[in-house]
């Protein structure tokens, strides 16, 4: 009954979404027809959220009568990944995909008040015809509640690498921040149609955009960090081409996020906003069509499915192709609003969103480049990290020294007064580069400038609140204080880890010692274990710098089902870095692969990452804040 | 500027574009081997089995192109193969085949249980023949013309239904 009910709710949200559409775009007394739009959407919100929770029910009970929950799951699997095997599959995850989507529509019917009906009528209308094309993807490519005709004996199991916690919360994480970008495409939308884009709808988008943004900095930090600990590999970023597909909707939400401040502070910068509030979503859906349909070479090997690919691809296209197409029909009524001079607020988000838009594209065209050429050309060939690192970086940097600049200007004409402040932060900078460039000749520039702007930035952060009274400063300043050090922070770590790494490859016997960077690593043992699922052989090293001893035990785990290798590290995180030890294959004569890495300042990355976030979460709650007292006082 | 705006449309069209492409036309993981076009390696190796003879590098220059069928008798999949090469054998396909890993013993089984489609085989026991061919795995199956040079590589067992197409090329190469 459970999976029956679920995919009932599927169909019931499905019209409902038609409805929805039908509604939003019928001509007629629009006070009603908002009324009836609304709530449509929080009733199909609620119904395709009653379906996911069927789904997670399905997968708590190991019901293996149906057929997602036959191939992803197992009755010995721990619990907490039993639920997490709900979405840790196509199907449900793309049922996650829909019910987000859903319940952001239900959302923004219960909160957007302030709106010009029309433009809130024709966004929920956009809303409700995205999410009825992934309603049919679902139903008709997807279903996530088939069942077996004899129910399976046990189920095949979760890939090893996915049962970890970071499982539970990457993915959802970034879906809730991929999908949230859809409402600021569908206000985009609704504002084209109706031609009414201004301050107001500046601010009915700007939580959406920052809370998609809190999500997708959350997850791809999160993400980040699961790679770097679970596949083995001591790296934290790969410019893989999924992670790529993550990196891309971030980019746009972030460039958006500062224009639809200056939207909602100016009125300025109309038609771009819209276009970047499309670029966003639309980067979302490019994302979901990379990783879903396994079209680019990735470590993420997702299942193929062609002609699922080619769904995504038309849904894909109709939207984003019907999007660039209004706004090319509508976007010539809308003029640029007040203007600005070169000195001022303005102007800097205006390089700020240059700089970010040049960065995606610079991500986007080496990550689709090997694809071009070999349609054109059929040679094959892949983009990897030098390319990223030396194009994309540099302007990242330029990006950095400009956070320092931009909270010091104001709004419209600035005389530069109190750029004279940058004076001290600029020396701190140029002399950490110095001393770098003195103590460690080699090892390549961009590092070196790296942790010099980094230097620069972390002081130059905190000068927006410099002569201001801190108990009346807004909360939202002191977000933006926040993420934009939290940027240092993690250029920190970044540029440090890449500088500092040392790594060592060993074959030693258990009683043997080795050497990376200051620590001493003695080898104890090698000893079987096991645990729940799986078998492991474990080493334990006894690492020590100096003063005490810390014991770390890397694994190299088999799991039996399905039948699967895994290497587990062992870190051990210290104040200034991490110790990062992998325990490798037999290399004969009672000798053991050992790898390790001494990472210093590599945490510093993650940090960074979640101040950043954290900066966003007191903007959000700052506004929604200042904007209940408002209501209040009205 | 006017038309500046249908711009992104353009781009949005450039991209789809590419990525139907790809869908129409899957990526290929594959290693082809880098020997096609080159003349057949030294052959050095042994008959693998008594009573069946082994063939040279000369003897594949002879005129007549042939079929060199990378086989084990410890390979599943060579086991599904067997009647298709045993069909292109009744075809008039010349094959000679090459046992990768395996002792003389376990061949003649093989054979006797699943057919013996080969004019000759040589016996590779070290996998050296396999490397020199640039083939990563078993079954495989190369095509070399009549003056011993490799045409191209089958990587897997071959279908049923990829005889008549076989054959074809194996005519082509004369």
């Amino acid at each position: 009954m459970i999976a029956e009910a679920g995919l009932a709710a599927l169909w019931l949200a499905a019209a409902l979404a038609l409805l929805q559409l039908f509604l939003a775009f019928t001509p007629g007394p629009i006070r009603n027809g908002s009324r009836a739009v609304r709530a449509v959407a929080i009733v199909e919100g609620a119904l395709v959220l009653f379906a996911m929770l069927m789904l997670v029910l399905a997968f708590a009970r190991t019901d293996l009568s149906v057929l997602l929950v036959a191939e992803n799951s197992h009755s010995a699997k721990p619990w907490l990944y039993k639920l997490a095997g709900a979405w840790g599959n196509h199907e449900g995850s793309m049922l996650l995909w829909v019910t987000v989507l859903g319940v952001c529509g239900a959302m923004l019917a219960i909160f957007s008040r302030r709106l010009d009906e029309r433009t809130f009528t024709a966004a929920l209308g956009a809303q409700g015809a995205l999410a009825l094309g992934f309603f049919a993807f679902l139903l008709f490519a997807s279903n996530p509640f088939a069942r077996l005709d004899r129910p399976a004996f046990e189920g095949r199991g979760l890939n090893p690498l996915l049962q970890d916690p970071g499982l539970v919360f990457h993915p959802p994480t970034l879906y809730l921040g991929y999908i949230g970008l859809s409402v600021a495409f569908s206000l985009a939308v609704g504002a084209l149609i109706t031609g009414k884009v201004d301050s107001a709808l500046a601010k009915a988008m700007r939580p959406w955009v920052l809370g998609a943004w809190i999500l997708l900095t959350l997850g791809i930090t999160a993400g980040s960090y699961w790679a770097y600990y679970e596949l083995g590999w001591g790296g934290w970023w790969f410019w893989d081409p999924v992670e790529n597909a993550s990196l891309m909707p971030w980019l746009a939400a972030t460039a958006l996020l500062h224009s639809v401040n200056v939207l909602a502070a100016r009125d300025s910068l109309r038609a771009w906003t819209v276009m970047l509030a499309m670029v966003a979503f639309s980067m979302s859906m490019i994302g979901t069509f990379l990783v879903r349909s396994g079209i680019l070479t990735s470590v993420h090997a997702f299942a193929v499915d062609p002609y699922r690919g080619t769904f995504i691809l038309v849904l894909l296209a109709l939207y984003v192709g019907a999007a660039f197409a209004l706004f090319a029909l509508r976007s010539g009524k809308l003029d640029e609003g007040p203007p600005f001079e070169l000195v001022s607020r303005e102007a800097a988000l205006v390089g700020n969103n240059l700089l970010l838009t040049v960065i995606l594209g610079i991500v986007f065209v080496g990550t689709l480049y090997p694809l071009f050429v070999e349609a054109v050309t059929g040679d094959k060939l892949s983009v990897g990290a030098p390319y990223f690192n030396a194009v994309a970086v540099p302007l990242a940097l330029v990006l950095a020294l400009l956070i320092g600049v931009g909270p010091l200007l104001n709004w419209r004409r600035d005389s530069g007064e109190r750029l004279k402040r940058l004076a001290i932060p600029a020396l701190v900078g140029l002399t950490v580069f110095a001393i770098l460039l003195f103590a460690f000749p080699g090892n390549g520039v961009l590092p070196k400038l790296g942790l010099a702007v980094a230097a620069l930035l972390m002081p130059a952060s905190f000068l927006p609140l410099l002569g201001r009274k801190l108990k009346r400063t807004p909360l939202t300043t002191f977000g933006m204080v926040i993420a934009h050090f939290g940027v240092a922070v993690a250029l920190t770590g970044m540029s440090a880890s890449e500088m500092f790494t040392r790594e060592v490859l060993t074959a030693a016997r258990p009683g043997e010692d080795a050497r990376v960077g200051p620590w001493l690593v003695h080898f104890e043992s090698v000893t079987p274990v096991a645990g729940p699922n799986w078998t492991a052989l474990q080493a334990e090293l006894r690492a020590s710098k100096g003063g005490g001893v810390s014991v770390l035990k890397p694994q190299a785990r088999f799991y039996s089902d399905p039948p699967t290798e895994t290497t587990e590290a062992a870190i051990e995180t210290v104040l200034g870095g991490q110790l990062y030890t992998v325990l490798g294959k037999p290399a004969g004569n009672g000798r053991w692969q050992l790898r390790l890495w001494w990472k210093p300042f590599v945490t510093l990355i993650w940090l960074g990452g979640a101040l950043i976030a954290l900066g966003g979460a007191l903007a959000l709650g700052g506004r929604a804040w200042r904007g209940r007292r408002l209501r209040h006082e009205s | 500027v006017k038309g500046l705006r249908f711009l992104p449309v353009g781009i949005v069209a450039v991209i789809v574009a590419a990525l139907v492409w790809r869908l129409a036309n899957p990526p290929d993981s594959a290693i082809q081997s880098q020997m096609i076009g080159k003349p057949v390696p030294q052959i050095a190796e042994t008959a693998a089995l008594p009573g069946k003879p082994a063939f040279t590098q000369a003897e594949l220059r002879d005129g007549r192109p042939r079929l060199v069928n990378f086989f084990a008798s410890w390979c599943v999949p060579c086991i599904a193969e067997a009647p298709v090469l045993a069909e292109l054998r009744k075809q008039g396909v010349p094959i000679v085949g090459i046992a990768v890993r395996d002792r003389p013993e376990d061949v003649a089984r093989f054979l006797s249980e699943h057919g013996d489609p080969f004019e000759a085989i040589v016996a590779d026991r070290e996998s050296k023949l396999q490397l020199a061919f640039g083939s990563a795995g078993v079954p495989e199956t190369f095509l070399v013309d009549g003056r011993g040079i490799i045409r191209m590589e089958h990587i897997g067992p071959i279908e049923p239904d990829e005889v008549p197409s076989l054959v074809r090329a194996v005519e082509a190469a004369r």
